[in-house]
């Protein structure tokens, strides 16, 4: 069976407006980022589907020492999703020097942002982002 | 499936290395060729980890190459990568093949020079332990990682999160400690004080410079053969009694990363193996590549229950004499982190402490140990328990 969501696919959806994931037709379980089989029970049966790009911190981190081709800091963090799975992505609209472990447990939305490619990234690529939409 | 057992082991001192690393694991073969009393004629397979020396050296077909600089060409060499646990999955192939009966006598082990790349290409180099599509290009750092495994533990169990890195200091310590007296340690000779850990520079928050393993350069290499071959050869054969493997993809996929499932099965794999419990382990070498990891892998491993470890970090319950002895080498964290042979060396650890060889960081009248290697994103795990065969 063919691999339904790529990450290709996956990647031209998001900079057209949509953020997709896979919805099992057997388990109804969500999966993201895409795989090949859902995540929750194994099945090969799913359907893609937008999500609601909502969700919340559930750990993070503040780097400092950057990855070559970053300017530090900049945060990374697990994103919980509305949906059920979990995310890596970049929170975008706070300072990094102020994000303590308060942030677990906010709400935002998912987004993306282009990142540069280097000779080993394989084309084009993007991360996804995280802007905390709730008040302190 | 026959018994079997290691009856040579080596490794080179880990740091800073002017060799290859065909050099380097060519030295630490033919020393454990030459302390298991067999010949170069007795090897039927070279077994090699090695993460990535394609970039480090540009030098791929390593495990032929090491082979043929030994004296070993014609002999089937193989590279197994596993990133960080690509030392032990070569020695647990070994022990498959060897307890299947297909091979006799397997050497294998693992070699990096990580310490020629520059800072920048190491660090791009090891971010692509995570996912590379939907990771990676958050800029997503090794440190960060685990930096994410310490937030979420302080929160999941509700520990105030200076108490959490107090007990990551103490397992900083305590790997320091170990390894100034480890002659083969990165760090040997070398003090290091609470304070000059506190002290240390912000990496990825919460984890600081002392949290984290340095890079190395450095191999290690055993004999793995037949128990009945070995008790010809040593009244010391050390018998490789349980084996587990485990893997998983993207960090983020694993949700809850206090708990990784993949090393769960895998020591669970182990211990059913053995028949034992981790109760009966008296020495282990884990993988504490940052301090949060070396807590949470003592979880994992069933020393101590989820949400636990970092007290018994902080009791001293895995020093040398607390309950389980844990990283009495230094650890990765101390003895250094090269990274394919990084299993090698936990299994010559614990060889050398099963047989009494470890001179003031020896573990008094152990009997039983363990080695716990994990790469990459918990991609790759897999678990080695040893014992006396005498």
């Amino acid at each position: 069976m063919e691999y339904i969501l790529t990450s290709k696919k996956f990647t031209e959806a998001l900079k057209e407006g949509k953020f997709l994931g896979l919805k099992c037709h057997q388990c109804s379980g969500y999966t993201a980022p895409p795989q090949k089989v859902c995540s929750q029970c194994g099945s090969e049966d799913m359907e893609i589907v937008e999500l609601s790009r909502q969700g919340k911190v559930r750990t993070f981190t503040v780097i400092h020492v950057a990855a070559e081709g970053y300017q530090a800091p900049y945060i990374v963090a697990l994103i919980e999703l509305e949906e059920g799975p979990w995310v890596t992505a970049n929170i975008i609209n706070m300072d990094p020097e102020a994000a303590t472990m308060d942030i677990i447990g906010r709400q935002g939305k998912i987004d993306y942002q282009d990142i540069i490619t280097d000779i080993f990234s394989g084309g084009e690529r993007i991360a996804l982002t995280f802007s905390l939409t709730d008040s302190t | 499936m026959r018994e079997v057992a290691i009856v040579g082991v080596a490794m080179t001192k880990f740091g800073t290395s002017e060799k290859t690393q065909v050099e380097m694991f060519a030295e630490a073969a033919m020393e454990a060729i030459n302390e298991s009393g067999l010949g170069l004629k007795d090897i039927q397979a070279v077994n090699v980890g090695n993460a990535d020396g394609n970039i480090e050296e540009g030098q791929a077909v390593i495990a032929p190459m090491c082979a043929a600089d030994i004296g070993l060409s014609g002999t089937p060499a193989t590279r197994f990568e596993g990133a960080c646990a690509s030392g032990t999955i070569a020695i647990r192939d070994a022990f498959i093949w060897v307890a299947s009966g297909f091979y006799d006598i397997v050497l294998a082990g693992g070699t990096e020079r990580q310490r020629i790349m520059s800072t920048p290409l190491a660090t791009r180099v090891m971010g692509m332990g995570v996912h590379s599509r939907y990771e990676t290009p958050t800029g997503l750092s090794f440190p960060g990682i685990f930096a994410m495994m310490a937030h979420l533990y302080a929160s999941k169990y509700g520990i105030p999160l200076p108490e959490l890195k107090e007990a990551m200091a103490r397992v900083s310590f305590k790997a320091h400690k170990h390894g100034c007296i480890n002659p083969k340690a990165q760090f040997y000779g070398k003090e290091v004080t609470m304070q000059m850990i506190y002290d240390s520079a912000m990496v990825a928050s919460p984890i600081q410079v002392f949290d984290c393993c340095p890079i190395s350069d450095g191999a290690a290499a055993v004999v793995v053969t037949s128990a009945d071959i070995a008790k010809r050869l040593t009244d010391k054969p050390v018998l490789i009694v349980g084996t587990g493997q485990g893997s998983s993809g993207a960090v983020c996929s694993q949700k809850d990363i206090t708990r990784i499932p993949a090393r769960e099965l895998s020591a669970k794999r182990a211990y059913d193996m053995a028949g034992l419990k981790p109760e009966d382990i008296d020495v282990c070498e884990l993988h504490d590549c940052f301090t949060i990891a070396e807590i949470v892998a003592s979880e994992g491993l069933g020393f101590f229950e989820p949400g636990q470890g970092y007290k018994a970090a902080l009791n001293g319950d895995t020093d040398i004499g607390g309950k389980i002895a844990i990283n009495p080498s230094g650890g990765i964290k101390a003895k250094g982190h090269p990274v394919g042979a990084t299993g090698a060396a936990q299994v010559y650890e614990i060889v050398k402490q099963l047989r009494g060889e470890c001179g003031p960081r020896q573990v008094e009248g152990a009997k039983i140990g363990m080695t716990d290697t994990m790469g990459g994103s918990f991609a790759s795990i897999g678990h080695l328990i040893l014992k006396r065969g005498w």
